[in-house]
């Protein structure tokens, strides 16, 4: 088998993988950093970001504000030296990318314009029409072609991590265009591989957002972290799972239930259409238990009415949602409310990193979604996800970038030779060669139908042991799975079937530790144990992999100045 | 919604199998929502795992997904099955790029044209981010902002007559934003593009057919951008052809 080197090895390309690595480059005038991408870059699933990204820029505002508004929107689940850390970066962050580009809108006095957004007090998100992710991402991807020692690896698919004793010193990674499988060799990882959403059935996240980074740490002996916090965004079409933004209701959108009534007055009546994504999720679903929702072709919904805000106003500041749902439900939002549903989002929990993305595994980082450093707690607050990747990417690649200094190369002798070669016999004679087996689709269908029915977003013992039988279950059907495509040049068929194993990582993860979080907290809510618990779990959940599913381990919330309080709105 | 049954006709290409292709039919359910890539993933999901194509977000933004539909570049996620009722419905990869599986098409050649046109922000002086944000008035984003909507979905290129005959001609997307830098007020770089985009096989060769701006999904304007580009050009030319600062600048990655 083949072998590459590098000093640094980002799996990921995209808001906290690019930022990664530029970062690590601008560090150090020396360092070799390899970015190894399953996309390429720009299709990355930032791309879909809409409403904006969140900082402090304006007089009326403070970095103590927004870590307020972090830590209570997290349900008091969030280290807040790491939300500290992150408000403050956050301004300067923002500004590098408005320098490298980014086209962001602006107030007429030139300034980056700024919206409101859920459980932000307020207005500091910083927006490029309903777009931002697209642009971020390729402002950072365009940008990090300048740099001549960021070696890309577009359309190679990571399989395993290779450790030595208590290191890690590479990948196996397939060239998808040939089939064949490499060793790249590298002093320190840095994982950045995005969310897990797909593990859901309805979601909106896109095809490629199956957790494989944070299985490749699970497997290498890192606990993923408050897994249980999944977060359900309020407003998704029914049909497609496709985001209608947070920003619709930044700029003065309304939620109506069948009878026309601004139902959120009934739950968090001091912020209505801006509350957390948390409360608002249920309190949809409230409205449809109660017979108060619509009744459509893909099951209830509520309506999303934005036709007060009238034409101009949507043409300027939400091209986007107008666009999407004029193509894919057929309205005018300008004269039509637009129908819908709540749906799996964005993964809070990621593998467990102290406040320099490290994993505890020595020369293994990670940022981004795929990362838990522990800033959204228990509910993520719309618009500091894309802030978040660029502050603790830029960590990530600079401690990197200082750490490698010291590091010896790893050299291609075992034990890494031979885990490469057992990967190797595992995915081809294995997996590829298979015959007879279950087709992998349905094995798909069944976890994500199984999450979406016992792992939703309201939980009880009941559903959730169901939950962790099904995986189970779906784990040994795994191991009996056949793909049709036997062939080696782009086989999607196989790489599916790898995110398909790395999915049920995540699965089993996520079910176990929300059947071992007896309370409510944020977006975790239990119809068994209504209540927030900070006596038992005012702590972190750390599942680690473990043959008859995970171990569980706590760790506690780091608290500096906020106090745990009632959160309410 | 009631489900009516479609055949599509896909192009295959298995380079392992065979080193010609051939056209597979399958019949699949389609409803007045359901979108060609759907129709793809049905296909893949429950007939034939072998069939090979490429896509992520489902929502017309990660531009992964580009196909000839019935001939014409298309992103088949935002692309209806029901618009073609009663005909026949082909799928084919993108015209004008080497085919590597089915749907899957190679595009070294775009990657390597954007690389050249400096798709970043070059100025003489970087102000580190403390002293705050470039100032941009919105007059002055209108002048490249439908330029940076390009999500490199390459229909264009597809869709290219001159690019189907010269691979060598820079094209629609890459033209596009090199001119979103050039056209960006924060900018300085006008000088290091010029001798990429007034090259021989530059804007030049374009020779305003159009079809560029006809398949673009989001409402970019290559064409506008080759000739604002070329107006540019004729001004500009003479004070910058081969004075040292342009010579330095052709050299491959001046950036770091
Ligand atoms: C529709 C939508 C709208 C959103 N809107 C907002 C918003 O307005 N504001 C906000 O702050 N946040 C928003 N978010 C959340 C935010 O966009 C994401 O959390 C963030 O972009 C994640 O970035 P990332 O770099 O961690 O991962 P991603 O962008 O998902 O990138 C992951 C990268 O890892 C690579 N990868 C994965 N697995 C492998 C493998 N096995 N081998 C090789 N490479 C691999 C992929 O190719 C990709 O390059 C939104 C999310 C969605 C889905
Ligand atoms: S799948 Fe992303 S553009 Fe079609």
């Amino acid at each position: 088998m083949e072998h590459l080197t590098h000093d640094i090895l980002v799996v990921g390309g995209g808001a906290a993988g690019l930022r990664a690595g530029i970062a690590a480059v601008e560090r150090s005038p020396k360092l070799s950093v390899a970015i190894v991408s399953k996309v390429y870059p720009m299709r990355s699933h930032t791309v879909s970001a809409e409403g904006g990204m969140a900082a402090v820029t304006r007089e009326y505002d403070s970095l103590d504000s927004h870590a307020y508004d972090t830590i209570k929107g997290s349900d008091f689940l969030a280290d807040q030296d790491s939300v500290e850390y992150f408000v403050k970066q956050a301004p300067h962050e923002a500004v590098q990318l408005e320098h490298w580009g980014c086209p962001f809108s602006r107030d007429p006095d030139g300034r980056i314009s700024v919206r409101a957004f859920g459980g932000m007090s307020v207005k500091r998100t910083l927006f490029a029409t309903d777009k931002i992710g697209f642009h971020l991402l390729h402002t950072l991807f365009q940008t990090s072609l300048k740099y001549d020692r960021i070696h890309r690896y577009d359309e190679w698919f990571v399989t395993s991590l290779l450790t030595n004793a208590n290191r890690v010193e590479g990948v196996t990674a397939i060239d998808i265009r040939t089939g064949e499988l490499f060793t790249i060799l590298a002093k320190a990882v840095i994982i950045a591989t995005g969310g897990c959403g797909r593990v859901f059935q309805f979601t909106t996240n896109g095809w490629i957002k199956t957790g494989d980074g944070m299985a490749l740490a699970y497997r290498a002996g890192v606990p993923l972290k408050d897994m249980e916090m999944v977060q359900y965004h309020p407003t998704l079409l029914p049909n497609t799972g496709i985001l209608i933004t947070e920003a619709a209701r930044g700029e003065g959108g309304y939620l109506i239930n069948k009878d026309g009534e601004r139902f959120m007055k009934r739950y968090v009546p001091g912020k209505m259409e801006l509350g957390p994504r948390d409360i608002i999720s249920r309190s949809e679903l409230t409205e449809i238990k109660e017979g108060r929702g619509f009744e459509g072709r893909y099951g209830s919904y509520v309506e999303l009415d934005l036709r007060h805000l009238g034409e101009k106003k949507i043409e300027e500041k939400l091209p986007f949602v107008k666009e999407l749902a004029e193509k894919y439900v057929g309205i005018d939002p300008a004269h039509d409310p637009i129908p819908v549903r709540p749906g799996q989002h964005y993964q809070m929990g990621g593998v467990h990193t102290n406040i320099e993305g490290f994993t505890g595994l020595g020369g293994l980082y990670a940022a981004g979604e795929a990362a838990c450093v522990s800033m959204n707690g228990a509910n993520r607050l719309g618009s500091n996800s894309l802030t978040e990747c660029l502050v603790y990417g830029a960590v990530a690649g600079e401690t990197v970038a200082d750490y490698v200094a010291k590091q010896p190369t790893p050299s291609f002798g075992n034990p890494v030779q031979g885990l490469a070669m057992t990967e190797e016999t595992r995915i081809y004679d294995g997996l590829l060669k298979h015959e007879n087996g279950e087709r992998t689709s349905t094995i798909r269908i069944d976890m994500q139908k199984g999450m979406e029915e016992h792992v939703g977003i309201f939980r009880d013992e009941n559903s959730l042991r169901e939950g962790c039988r099904i995986i189970e279950d779906l784990k040994k059907r795994m191991t009996n799975s056949t793909v049709d495509d036997k062939d080696r040049v782009f086989n999607t068929d196989l790489v599916s079937a790898l995110e398909l194993d790395f999915m049920l990582d995540c699965a089993e993860a996520i079910t176990y530790s929300a059947r071992a979080r007896t309370e409510s907290r944020g977006a975790h809510s239990r119809i068994d144990y209504p209540k927030r618990d900070d006596t038992s779990f005012l702590k972190h959940t750390l599942a680690y992999r473990n043959p008859n599913g995970p171990r569980m381990e706590y760790l506690p919330v780091t608290i500096t100045r906020w106090k745990p309080e009632e959160r309410v709105y | 919604m009631e489900t009516d049954t479609a055949t599509i006709r896909v192009a295959r290409y298995r380079p392992e199998k065979s080193e010609k292709p051939y056209f597979q039919e399958y019949k699949v359910p389609y409803r007045k929502d359901t979108v060609v890539l759907d129709a793809l993933n049905q296909v893949k999901a429950e007939q034939d795992g072998t069939l090979a194509y490429r896509w992520s977000c489902r929502m017309g933004v990660c531009g992964s997904c580009g196909a000839n539909v019935n001939g014409v570049p298309k992103l088949t996620c935002a692309t209806f099955l029901h618009e073609f009722k009663g005909k026949s419905l082909t799928i084919e990869p993108l015209a004008n790029f080497p085919v590597i599986k089915d749907l899957v098409v190679n595009i070294d050649d775009f990657m390597e044209k954007l690389l050249k046109v400096k798709p970043w922000i070059i100025r003489d002086k970087q102000s580190p981010p403390e002293e705050g944000e470039y100032k941009q008035s919105g007059k002055e984003l209108d002048r490249y902002a439908q330029f940076s909507s390009c999500i490199n979905c390459l229909l264009c290129y597809a869709a290219c007559p001159i690019y189907g005959l010269n691979e060598d001609f820079l094209g629609p997307a890459a033209t596009a934003l090199a001119y979103r830098y050039i056209a960006d007020s924060r900018d300085q770089g006008k000088k290091a593009r010029f001798p990429i985009v007034h090259d021989l096989e530059g804007v030049w060769e374009c020779t305003l057919i159009g079809e560029c701006s006809v398949v673009c999904p989001k409402g970019v304007d290559p064409m506008l951008a080759i000739q604002k580009t070329k107006i540019l050009g004729a001004m500009e030319a003479p004070k910058t052809m081969l004075s040292p600062e342009t010579l330095k600048a052709i050299l491959p990655r001046g950036g770091e």
